[in-house]
């Protein structure tokens, strides 16, 4: 299982299904945070080097098993986990992730793998200091991805478990079953639950609200001679892997 | 297959039913360079005289995984966790994929190790043994493992007779030494440690694998005999 953030720097994590809008406020957060001089790192749920020929290959071959793809998926985390976030943290930097392991154990365990198996498998990483759910009707976020993007995957719409063989129904089945796990969890990791169908600058309000609670006991970061640089360091979380 | 057993909770999503799974699981573990391939294939032979199907699989050997693998394997991307993971993952891809099948469709699946050398591997690198065991709450429990046994000088005339000293059999990337040579007697002796420990906890066979490839061969034989072809 998960263990409490033993380092100096703050881990805060946005979650939710895709269309909740979670992009959007963690992308004002970061800006927000920045231009304040504090020390940010941004992380991303996506592939890093490591593991990306093979999720490709599994993606369009359609080889992944639920256990397959929740290994792989887990391989990448612990890659990016391991050279970039960890890191970050011991330093004393705030991290912001945009998705962490409570998306695997959504998604996950929606395609039918064992919840304590997986949560086991993410133990190597910590708990946030802060995660921020963001909670939308199902159709209201259905609606933004199927007419904001062209085309939904096979994986994303959830076309291996077999629920639909029209897309559109599929995605719309499996983005409940994801809600479903994420209301699970909303106390069992003490989710702040933030609703998304408010307006972008009511929900930033209340995110930022939740963030500087936690930031209240930050010490900083403190570069190697000692000296506080929390007004000079910017860092970017690029893609340099 | 008497009936299948998961170490942990195995595939929930997939129903296996013990019915469904007449073949035979027969795994063969051991350190590198310990005559475990050779074995298998004197076995394959073997078995197919004797009128059964024969499959065999082995580490590395998923085609999800297998590009990926060796790619990273060449870099210097690859920690202990993320091989630790990569690996689970080309385990879990067999299994499910190949191995599983092969038992529902009655064949002798001839297993080139198990999941049992990636947790010697990753414990030797550091990780939390108990972590390891539950990452593998999805393997099925094979019908008889073989331990093939030899002690270190036995591994390195194996190795200086066969392909030389390689990176990651000597444990290069964990640097138990400065040198191929020294690092690969001490990772080895670890590994070797580590299986001993694994023979008791998962009630392993352990068969004498200093004796020549035919001798070793014909206690397997003897031992496959009484204890899964007496059986049917």
């Amino acid at each position: 299982m998960l263990k409490p953030n033993p380092y100096k720097g703050r881990l805060i994590v946005v979650e939710g299904i895709d269309g909740s809008g979670k992009s959007t406020q963690i992308d004002l957060l970061t800006k927000w945070l920045r231009k304040q001089g504090k020390p940010v790192y941004f992380s991303e749920w996506n592939s890093s080097e490591l593991v990306k020929s093979t999720t490709r290959l599994g993606k369009s071959e359609k080889m992944f098993t639920p256990t397959t793809f929740s290994l792989l998926q887990s391989t990448d985390f612990a890659h990016r986990w391991e050279n970039k976030i960890l890191p970050m943290l011991k330093a004393g930097v705030i991290v912001l992730a945009d998705r962490y392991a409570f998306t695997a154990f959504a998604r996950d365990v929606a395609r039918g793998v064992d919840p304590t198996w997986v949560r086991e498998l993410y133990s190597f990483a910590v708990l946030p200091n802060l995660a921020l759910y963001f909670r939308v009707p199902l159709d209201v976020a259905v609606n933004r991805i199927l007419s904001s993007r062209a085309k939904i995957k096979y994986y994303e719409a959830g076309m291996d478990l077999g629920l639909s063989n029209d897309k559109p129904t599929s995605f719309k089945m499996f983005q409940q079953l994801v809600i479903n796990q994420y209301d699970q969890m909303v106390s069992e990791f003490n989710f702040t639950v933030i609703d998304g169908s408010q307006s972008v600058e009511t929900q930033q309000k209340e995110v930022r609200a939740a963030v500087q609670k936690v930031l209240a006991t930050w010490e900083g970061m403190n570069l190697p001679n000692g000296t506080p640089s929390q007004k000079t360091a910017i860092l970017t979380g690029g893609r340099h892997d | 297959m008497t009936e299948p057993k998961f170490y942990g909770a195995g595939f929930p999503y997939k129903k296996i039913k013990p019915k469904d799974m007449p073949g035979k699981l027969i795994v063969l573990e051991g350190t590198d360079g310990v005559g475990r391939s050779t074995q298998i294939q004197m076995l394959r032979t073997w078995l197919e005289n004797e009128g059964f199907a024969v499959s065999d699989t082995g580490l590395k050997r998923s085609p999800l995984t297998q590009p990926g693998l060796d790619a990273a394997k060449l870099g210097n991307t690859l920690s202990p966790l993320t091989m630790s993971l990569f690996y689970a993952t080309d385990f879990a891809d067999r299994l499910e994929n190949q191995i599983i099948p092969a038992l529902e469709a009655g064949f002798y699946v001839l297993s080139d190790r198990y999941f049992y050398s990636t947790i010697a591997r990753d414990v030797v690198r550091g990780a939390d043994p108990e972590w390891v065991r539950k990452l593998y709450g999805f393997a099925l429990k094979p019908d008889v493992v073989f331990l093939l046994k030899a002690d270190v000088q036995t591994l390195v005339k194996r190795v200086v007779a066969g392909r030389g000293f390689d990176h990651w059999e000597s444990g290069m990337d964990i640097r138990c030494a400065n040198n191929l040579y020294d690092s690969f007697c001490i990772y080895q002796s670890a590994l070797i440690e580590q299986f001993a420990g694994l023979s008791e906890e998962f009630k392993f066979v352990d068969v004498d694998a200093t004796r020549a490839p035919q001798v070793v061969h014909s206690d397997l034989k003897k031992k496959i005999e009484s204890r899964i072809l007496k059986k049917i």
